[in-house]
């Protein structure tokens, strides 16, 4: 059985529903990132397993016990949210240590087990400091440290990175994951970031206004995404309308071109229109190869980005991104140039619904 | 082309300028604080003649004056004290007791009007209701109960520490508001997570978080309350013997007409003033450090 499960989680504040049958098994050890815009109930969620708030319908489950309605002082949950949130009257170390205090545990216990955070968190020498004196990295790293020493069953983190300049959040999240790694501990991760979403998650929730979109490791939501919420929110994507034209062999009309797909389209009728989707990357100036899809474009602009060469193409009404390697010796189309852009089968996405 | 140019054709104001800004602040300052002051400095080391004197300080320590001194002290602290207390436990109910939504606002705009509640109104509201012929005062003795005959007398300590508090509780609300406010709910989160109750929270985290801003509030308490005469005049006459009314009767009295030892009784009451502002600076740039 899983370490975490929510089932049919609902909640409301007055009338709005901002959370809709909210149903998800998390893992003993596993890291789970909740990824989506702002206000699609991402925190509400991460607050209701906290137990600040309380579901209006549905049942929590830690370690198989009921916890839904147990107070969250009780929940032995390790939290870190956005920003400043250390304590203020007290030093790193009396911070670090508050939860061992609590609980009444002996002196020597909680100094032991403070420098030992202290050592995880690679900041030995801030023990006296206050938190003013931090900086904000320093600040996530404290409250990491606080939130993981009474060894808590879960670790919830809100956007702990989003109020860091890039570098240290790049450095962060990877430490983060790091510690997580080490210690095996259940981790619920909240961004808005894709990004971060896609490099440091053993698996993603995709959320869009309370529900969820779809689950899946990095690799799959990026990949394969199911929904065209989710192929437009993680990463950048292409996407048009096709016909389809004969469903057992995945192929399909673009205006007079006729392009195929890995695998039969499942569930559709010829003549039916689909949402169809394809990565800028995917997409290549190199001819194409046995088998593979092109589309004749015109170029309208091509911008250097070092490592890639970006371009912007229209394909008769729609405009497509293609990023395209930036090869020693590779002759930059011009704008206004007619070219072949090609792309492999696996490359094309069929997205449900429209 | 490039902002450079744009830059250096940004009008400079010269210096003058910006202190011709600033003027107004220094103007004010000069007329209501520093001429002011200098004047009762001056005066104070006069003696009726005009000549420099020690004297007026050496009388500063005659019973009568030390005595008034000493009860302006006593009353000052006791309204400061009751008053940070009632004011700050109304407070902690009103923003963070869980109360419904209406109460918030309602406090303050209360507590605004209140805090400025004091002189002859408030010492008229006083006598009118707890006076001898007050209206509380009769309508408890047709009741049976005879506050007077309990010891009780507005013109007193007690009755004196009690008017002030009227206005003492709102002036705190108003004072310490802010920082409650600025108690963090991540803070309040954070300890419940790791397993802190409600008393461990107030104990370890927010009180100590807002003592500093509290005892602040106290020491501003304490010079409003120590530098109130209309309230106490008005209530009290000029039988009651606390400094600023000793002051007021040294310099505008009939009978013990003495500006000069007046002056003397101000220039005391502005250094226990000024120490008590100066506290309440040091412990402000303690608290912000906390932030
Ligand atoms: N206590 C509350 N009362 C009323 N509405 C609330 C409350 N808390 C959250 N909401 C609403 O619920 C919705 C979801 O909020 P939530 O904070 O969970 O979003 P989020 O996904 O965490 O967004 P963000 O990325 O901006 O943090 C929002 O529309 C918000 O306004
Ligand atoms: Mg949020």
């Amino acid at each position: 059985m899983s370490f975490v499960t929510l089932a049919r989680i609902q909640k409301s504040f007055g009338h709005a529903a901002v959370v809709k049958d909210f149903t998800l098994a998390v893992e003993r050890g596993e890291f789970v990132t909740f990824l989506g815009p702002s206000g699609c109930g991402k925190t509400t969620i991460l607050r209701m397993i906290a137990g600040f708030e309380q579901p209006s319908a549905g049942v929590i489950r830690i370690g198989g016990r009921d916890v839904t309605h147990l107070r969250a002082n009780r929940r032995a949950i390790g939290m870190v949210f956005q920003a400043y949130a250390l304590f203020p009257n007290m030093t790193v170390a009396r911070n670090i240590g508050f939860g061992l205090k609590v609980a009444g545990k002996p002196a020597a216990e909680i100094e032991a087990r403070v420098a030992e955070m202290l050592a995880l968190i690679k900041l030995p020498d801030l023990a006296g400091r206050y938190p003013h004196q931090l900086s904000g990295g320093q600040q996530q790293r404290v409250s990491l440290a606080r939130a993981l020493a009474p060894n808590p069953q879960i670790l919830l983190l809100d956007e702990p990175l989003s109020a860091l300049d890039a570098r240290i959040r790049v450095a962060l999240r990877e430490d983060i994951r790091a510690l997580q790694r080490k210690l095996g501990i259940t981790t619920i991760f909240v961004t808005h970031d894709q990004e971060e979403a896609l490099s440091i998650s053993d698996r993603i929730v995709v959320m869009h206004a309370g529900a969820i979109e779809q689950v899946g490791t990095p690799a799959e939501v990026y990949n394969r995404p199911k929904t065209r919420f989710v192929a437009s929110f993680v990463g950048t994507l292409n996407t048009f309308a096709g016909v389809v034209a004969d469903p057992a062999a995945g192929a399909l009309r673009l205006g007079e071109t006729t392009i195929f797909t890995r695998a039969p389209i499942e569930g559709a009728r010829a003549g039916e229109t689909r949402m169809l989707a394809l990565r800028p990357e995917a997409l290549s100036l190199e001819g194409a190869a046995d088998g593979a899809n092109a589309l004749r474009v015109v170029i309208e602009d091509a911008s250097f980005l070092g490592a890639v060469v970006r371009l912007k193409a229209r394909f008769g009404d729609t405009i497509l991104l293609a990023d395209v390697f930036n090869a020693v010796g590779l002759a930059l189309p011009q704008p206004g140039e007619t070219v072949e852009l090609s792309f492999r089968r696996e490359d094309v996405i069929v997205l449900e619904g429209d | 082309m490039t902002s450079a140019p744009a830059a250096s054709r940004r009008i400079r104001l010269p210096d003058w300028a910006a202190w011709l800004g600033v003027a107004p602040f220094f103007v004010f300052a000069a007329m209501f604080l520093i001429a002011p002051t200098a004047w009762l400095l001056v005066g104070a080391f006069q003696d009726g003649d005009g000549a420099f004197t020690l004297a007026n300080f050496v009388r500063l320590g005659q019973p009568s004056i030390r005595l008034s001194y000493a009860l302006s002290l006593e009353i000052s602290a006791a309204s400061a004290a009751l008053g940070a207390l009632f004011g700050l436990a109304l407070a902690l109910a009103a923003l963070r007791g869980g109360l419904p939504e209406w109460v918030r606002p309602t406090l303050m705009t209360f507590s605004g009007v209140a805090s400025n509640f004091a002189g002859v109104p408030l010492a008229f509201a006083f006598m009118a209701t707890l006076g001898r012929l007050g209206l509380v005062t009769v309508l408890l003795r047709t009741l049976g109960v005879d506050l007077y005959a309990h010891g009780f007398n507005v013109l007193t300590f007690w009755g004196l520490t009690i008017t002030y508090l009227y206005f003492q509780i709102p002036l705190m609300v108003l004072v310490v508001t802010p920082a409650i406010d600025g108690l963090r709910r991540e803070w309040k989160e954070a300890a419940e997570t790791l397993g802190a109750s409600a008393f461990q929270y107030w104990r370890m985290i927010a009180l100590p978080v807002l003592w500093p801003s509290a005892l602040g509030a106290a020491l501003l308490l304490f010079a409003n309350a120590f530098g109130a005469i209309a309230t106490a005049y008005a209530l009290t006459g000029s039988s009651f013997n606390i400094a600023p009314i000793l002051l007021y009767a040294q310099i505008r009295g009939d009978v013990l007409h003495d500006p000069n030892l007046g002056y003397a009784v101000a220039v005391g009451m502005l250094a226990i003033t000024g120490l008590t502002n100066l506290a309440y600076l040091a412990l402000r740039s303690r608290t912000e450090r906390l932030r």
